[in-house]
């Protein structure tokens, strides 16, 4: 059992906020490696059940995480897949949280790795505090 | 691990149904997903095979109210319970809170349930977690198949096998009827939340 206290929680929405929706990420959402959610914003369109989205992305990273191991890498730290009208990419912040952005056309996967890249910096010096 | 969110007043607590294959652990997500279709908002997630059997895992989210201003949210898995998935069944383990061991009362299916149990608790230790420290409830299930005439084991035979050194709470049921699966239920849950009494406070 873990807590994140509020002011790291709003930090945290803030970044995501001015870093991702900004920038025309559909939804943006953090959860820990055991499929919690911890962070989750939108841009007031997305309905689909996020806390069945954390089960299977927690799922989806720890399997990839674990097919890496078996060709001898030590992680696959980003994944992407890529949809018609969504993408969704999932990054690890660390050990423990993953950042998952849902993203439509308008936002090109350049851009979006880059801004995920300082968010996830961002991140990590909250969740050190 | 379980997850406190302060600024949403919401705690989520992962308990995990483990045991042997075709044990009845989704049956017990099935059972409780139809009596509580109410407080369910969502779907039951299942991961499956084609002929029926779990691949990755069922997910079932369920909120149980409020204790101490904090919303209780629940997350039920499954875990695929045929041997040659244990890379999947650690995957599923990581991070729970609580484990309800499903063990099947068929005498056939006594190694199984012996086997399981051993995997997990070395699952757990791969994750730093002992099985003695652990919120985990037994459910000796398949009483049904007692009226079809269907050699089973004595509850005296399966604590002697699972629960001699454990010690846990255990529940004798049938995932198919229903029977004890919400008491099985309600048990871990409470378990699981006296663990987390302190950081609740």
């Amino acid at each position: 059992m873990y807590n994140v206290s509020q002011e790291q929680l709003e930090t945290i929405d803030v970044i995501l906020k001015d870093d991702l929706l900004s920038i025309g990420v559909h939804c943006a959402i953090i959860i820990d490696v055991a499929g919690n959610t911890i962070a989750q914003l939108d841009n007031g369109r997305c309905s689909f059940d996020v806390a069945s989205f954390a089960a299977l992305a927690a799922g989806n990273f720890a399997a990839v995480d674990a097919m890496a191991k078996l060709v001898g890498e030590q992680q696959f730290s980003l994944h992407f897949h890529r949809g018609e009208n969504e993408s969704i990419h999932f990054s690890k912040v660390n050990e423990d949280i993953l950042l998952i952005c849902i993203f439509g056309q308008d936002v090109s996967l350049g851009f979006l790795r880059l801004k995920t890249s300082e968010v996830i910096d961002k991140i990590k010096l909250i969740w050190s505090r | 691990m379980g997850f406190i969110n302060v600024k949403k007043k919401e705690v989520q607590i992962k308990i995990v149904y483990y045991g042997p294959g075709r044990g009845g652990k989704t049956t017990n997500l099935d059972y409780i997903n139809k009596k509580y279709k109410q407080r369910i908002k969502t779907e039951m997630v299942s991961i499956k095979t084609h002929g029926d059997r779990t691949l990755f895992f069922d997910f079932l989210p369920v909120d149980i109210g409020k204790i101490h201003g904090f919303d209780i949210k629940i997350q039920l898995y499954t875990v695929p319970g045929q041997v040659k998935y244990n890379a999947t069944r650690k995957l599923v383990l990581k991070g729970v809170d609580g484990i309800v061991f499903v063990a099947d009362l068929q005498k056939e299916r006594r190694d199984s349930n012996l086997k399981s149990l051993e995997q997990m608790k070395e699952n757990l230790l791969s994750h730093n977690k002992d099985v003695f420290k652990i919120p985990l409830v037994l459910q000796y299930n398949k009483i049904d198949l007692k009226n079809q005439g269907i050699p089973l084991l004595t509850v005296e035979e399966m604590e002697q096998d699972l629960n001699q050194q454990l010690r846990v709470p255990y529940f004798v049921g049938s995932a198919l009827t229903g029977d004890n699966v919400v008491e099985t239920l309600k048990k871990i849950i409470s378990m699981t939340l006296i663990s987390f009494r302190k950081e609740l406070q």
